[in-house]
Formats: structure tokens, C-alpha cells, sequence
């Protein structure tokens, strides 16, 4: 550990890596508490997947691969979106398909163009040690979108996570709101793509949350110690990795998964204990 | 009392008709209901009560026929109405408190620029629901730790907190016991001298106690004073011999 602290102040690039983490933990604490709370980490899922497509088309035409992301996940969370609110039933088929497409235009795109196959894993598995400056304001930009737009709507998508039927009783426009939500948690997803890839993405986005979920009753708690969570886990995760020149991404999700599962049987003991000392309490 | 002049009905449904698919669940549905009547909607599973809810609710829409809801059509009419559905349409271990759940009531009502936080004025307005319905002391719980009976009421503080003129319950008392549904009843009594009621139940005898007007649905509909259920009404809407319980009227 403080080997990765000399290091830490003297190099540049993990300066950026140790930013990038904390960038990306904001939108894992603030959208990830929703995705947990409305049950939607599979369509979370194919979102990400079908964001390689976005990214080979983008490398293929020589743009910026992080553009082509971000078209591709808005995209795709809107069609997602457009089909669970009119057809319902094909919904998890799309997600599916849609993961599968993406994936596989992605590959295609990324074989043609030469030169750049050596950063097909980097997508997949992310390589938040070559975060370069740019991306970093990148980063910090989409935040300040999500955190704005959150803030100001945050009882409109309080009430279309909790009760869609009685929001759009009370004139909520709901299918407004709910594909936002979706192209927030798009935008959350690329963020995160930064720092551990696209295979891992869910990972981050979900577990942090969770964990916050065993402890606390109230959103707004969800979120600040999910934040709080997706940043000691990018940040332990780069400072565990660096040391045994570990690939950072999966050092990360390893943490989180471990902390997730810990957590689990932890609240559920808790949880049984309270349940066992009212029964003793009734019975005197 | 609701301004609604008593000629004007507060839900007028006017030869109505609905299908899922090919299943005609309403046919030519005539109903009109004016301000401060109690009435109760019966009828079989499947007799198309909740569909018939949804439309005056406005989140379907007829195949043919009108639906007014205070002079309007339901969509426009939604936000003067409370409506208390009969299984939460939430996941019950969502992250929330009473308190927050009530205040979503609040949504869309008033002049305030409707966006951010719920204010001070809505989770005041919560507590007061809350005290209304006598479940005042839940309003820090979280809603996963309520009883049936507890949570019925949390719903019908929502309904309440919105400042509605009419009040629609879909068989509010389906899933708590007996004396929690005695408990609901009176309160809604009480609610009655200032409210339009429309409630669905399944159990026709124990409904014409509380309510002024009974509606019995099964495709099509029947409307009765509560003194004319007779076996013959019974029987036709049910189509089969139902146990007739003797009771009171008020």
C-alpha cells in the first residue's frame, strides 16, 4: 500500500486512474440505486453490451470511440424503453438480441479496422490506467448531468420507480420520465465503461447499491452510501492491483462482489436476530 | 360538500363498452353518479369491476362510449381523484418510508414549480393524511413493515393527501380481517360526508351496511337502492344460489 502511494504521487497516469474511479462512483451510487430499486440490471446489461457496436462503428469511421458509446447506449435504452412500455411481452427477447448485436457488430467493426484490435480488451475488461485527461472532463461533464437532472426531478422519478400507475394518475408524465431514466442509466453506463469495461459494468452499477439497500430505508441514503461504496471499491481496487500488476477492472469487481456477498449474510443474521428478539420481547 | 351541483354527476358513464381482445368484458354501461353518494360497485370475479374502475380512472379507454369525471374527460379529471388500488402496485421492499409514500400524493397539486424534493408543505400535508386515517405514529416506517390491515390505511392516506373531491377503492378490505375492515368502513363513512365514494367489493352483504347505492356488475350493470337486494338480484348477478345475509340499513 505504500508503494502505491509513492507511486500515486509521483505518476500522472494514476493520479487521472484515481480521479476516473471517483468520477465514475458518483453515477454508480446516484443511478445505480435506481437500477436496484426498479429491477432493471438486465436491461442495464444489454445496454452495455450493445455499447460495442457504438464503439467499433466509431473506431472503424476514425472518431472517438466514447462518442460512439454514448450514441449507442442512449439508442439502445430507448428501444429497450419503447418496447417494454408498448409490447411488455417481447421485452427480455430484445434485451437479448440487442446485447447479442451489439456485441457482435462491435467485433466485426473492431477486426476491419487496422491496427486497433489490441484495444478490444480494454473495452471489455476496461483499462482505467490509460484514462487520459480528456476523458476525465468527459467524465466530470456527464456527472454534472446526471446529478442535475436527478436533483431536479428527483420526485418524478421517485414516484415512476415506486408506483408507475399511481404516477400517472397524479399527471406524471411517465413514459417521459422512465425513458430519461433509462438514457441516465446509458450515460451512467458509459461513464462506468471507463474505469472496469463493458463485461464488468454491472457489476459496479449494481452491487454498490445493494449493499447500501441491506442497510438503509430511504433513496437518498442508497445513494449517498452507494457513492461512498463505488468509490473505496475503485479506489482499494486500483491500490490491490497495483502492487501484483493486477488487471485493475477485475481487481475492483472482485472487491465489490466479496464486500456484496459478506453484506448479504451479515443483514440476513442481523435481520433474523431482530426478528428473534421480538419474538423473546412478546413472550416477556 | 363538493361544489359539483347535484345535477351535475360527479361520474357520468354513458352506454360504455370495453374488450380485452375478443372478450367483451362491459357492455353498454350506463352509470351516473352525483356528489356525496356512497355507492358500491359488486360483482363476480372477471364481472369487469376493476376494468370499469380503470376507465373512470382514465388509464383505459373505452372501445365506444364517454366517460365524464367532474364534467371531464377522465384524463384531465385525475388529479380531484383519490384512488386506493386493491393490490399496492409496488414492490413492497422499496427503500421508502410512510411518510415519503403519502407525500407522492402531493405530486402535481398546487401552483409550485413541480420539480425537486417533496417540500415542507406536502410531508406536512403527509402527517395530517396520515392523522386522518389514524396512523399517525407509522409515518418514519418503512413500508415494508406494515401489516395488510396498516398498510390499507397508508393507501388511503396517499388517496387523501391530493385533496381529491371523489374517492375510488378497489376492494380496500380484500386482504386485512374483519375488524380492520370494520375499522375501514367507518372511516370511510366519516370521509363521505365530504366525499363522492365509489368502492368495488366482492362482498355484497357487508357493503350495503356503509353504502347509498349499490351497482352490480357482470358485463352488464344493475343499479339498486341498497333496500332492493333482494335473492332475485342475487341470483341473476351471480347466476348461482348465494347465502343471503339479513342486514340493516341506515
Amino acid at each position: 500500500m505504500a508503494e502505491f502511494l509513492t507511486a500515486l504521487a509521483t505518476y500522472g497516469f494514476l493520479q487521472s486512474a484515481l480521479i476516473a474511479g471517483l468520477l465514475a462512483s458518483v453515477g454508480c451510487g446516484v443511478i445505480g440505486t435506481f437500477v436496484v430499486v426498479k429491477r432493471i440490471a438486465f436491461m442495464a446489461g444489454g445496454i452495455a453490451h450493445s455499447v460495442l457496436g457504438g464503439m467499433g462503428a466509431a473506431l472503424y469511421f476514425g472518431l472517438d470511440p466514447f462518442a460512439g458509446a454514448l450514441i449507442a447506449a442512449i439508442f439502445s435504452a430507448l428501444l429497450i424503453g419503447a418496447v417494454r412500455l408498448s409490447w411488455k411481452t417481447q421485452e427480455d427477447t430484445l434485451i437479448g438480441a440487442l446485447w447479442a448485436i451489439g456485441m457482435a457488430v462491435g467485433v466485426l467493426f473492431i477486426a476491419k479496422t487496422p491496427g486497433y484490435s489490441s484495444d478490444l480488451m480494454s473495452f471489455l475488461f476496461g483499462n482505467i490506467l490509460l484514462a487520459p485527461t480528456r476523458e476525465l472532463w468527459w467524465m466530470a461533464g456527464l456527472d454534472l448531468v446526471l446529478v442535475v437532472t436527478v436533483a431536479l426531478f428527483y420526485r418524478q422519478f421517485l414516484a415512476v420507480t415506486f408506483d408507475e400507475e399511481f404516477a400517472r394518475l397524479r399527471g406524471v408524465p411517465v413514459t417521459f420520465f422512465y425513458l430519461l431514466l433509462l438514457c441516465l442509466v446509458a450515460v451512467t453506463v458509459v461513464l462506468l465503461i471507463q474505469v472496469v469495461g463493458l463485461i464488468l459494468v454491472i457489476a459496479l452499477l449494481t452491487l454498490p447499491a445493494a449493499i447500501a439497500g441491506h442497510y438503509v430505508h430511504s433513496l437518498g441514503a442508497m445513494m449517498l452510501i452507494a457513492t461512498g461504496l463505488g468509490a473505496l471499491f475503485t479506489t482499494l481496487g486500483l491500490a490491490l492491483s497495483f502492487g501484483p500488476d493486477l488487471p485493475t477492472g477485475p481487481t475492483m469487481i472482485l472487491l465489490a462482489g466479496c464486500v456484496y456477498i459478506l453484506s448479504a449474510l451479515v443483514s440476513r443474521q442481523l435481520h433474523r436476530r431482530r426478528a428473534w428478539r421480538q419474538a423473546a420481547m412478546v413472550r416477556g | 360538500m363538493p361544489s359539483t351541483m347535484p345535477d351535475s354527476p360527479v361520474i357520468r358513464v354513458e352506454s360504455v363498452s370495453f374488450s380485452y381482445g375478443e372478450t367483451l368484458v362491459l357492455e353498454r354501461i350506463d352509470l351516473s353518479i352525483v356528489a356525496g353518494e356512497f355507492v358500491g360497485l359488486v360483482g363476480p370475479n372477471a364481472g369487469g369491476k376493476s376494468t370499469l374502475l380503470k376507465l373512470i380512472l382514465g388509464l383505459l379507454e373505452p372501445q365506444s362510449g364517454r366517460i365524464r369525471v367532474l364534467g371531464r374527460p377522465p384524463r384531465e379529471a385525475a388529479r380531484a381523484i383519490g384512488y386506493v388500488p386493491q393490490f399496492p402496485s409496488f414492490p413492497r421492499d422499496f427503500p421508502i418510508c410512510v411518510e415519503e409514500v403519502v407525500a407522492m400524493g402531493r405530486i402535481g397539486l398546487g401552483s409550485r414549480w413541480p420539480l425537486g424534493w417533496s417540500s415542507r408543505a406536502d410531508r406536512a400535508a403527509a402527517r395530517q393524511a396520515l392523522a386522518e386515517v389514524e396512523a399517525a405514529d407509522l409515518a418514519r416506517r418503512p413500508i415494508g413493515q406494515l401489516s395488510g390491515g396498516q398498510l390499507q390505511r397508508v393507501l388511503l392516506a396517499r388517496a387523501l393527501v391530493g385533496e381529491p373531491r371523489l374517492l375510488i377503492l378497489d376492494e380496500p378490505t380484500a386482504n386485512i380481517d374483519q375488524r380492520a375492515e370494520n375499522d375501514i368502513f367507518d372511516l370511510l363513512a366519516e370521509l363521505n360526508r365530504r366525499l363522492t365514494i365509489l368502492l368495488v367489493s366482492h362482498d355484497i352483504a357487508f357493503i350495503s351496511e356503509y353504502v347509498s347505492r349499490v351497482a352490480c356488475l357482470n358485463r352488464t350493470l344493475a343499479c339498486h337502492g341498497t333496500s332492493a337486494i333482494d335473492g332475485d338480484t342475487i341470483q341473476h348477478l351471480y347466476g348461482g344460489h348465494v347465502r343471503q345475509v339479513e342486514h340493516r340499513h341506515g
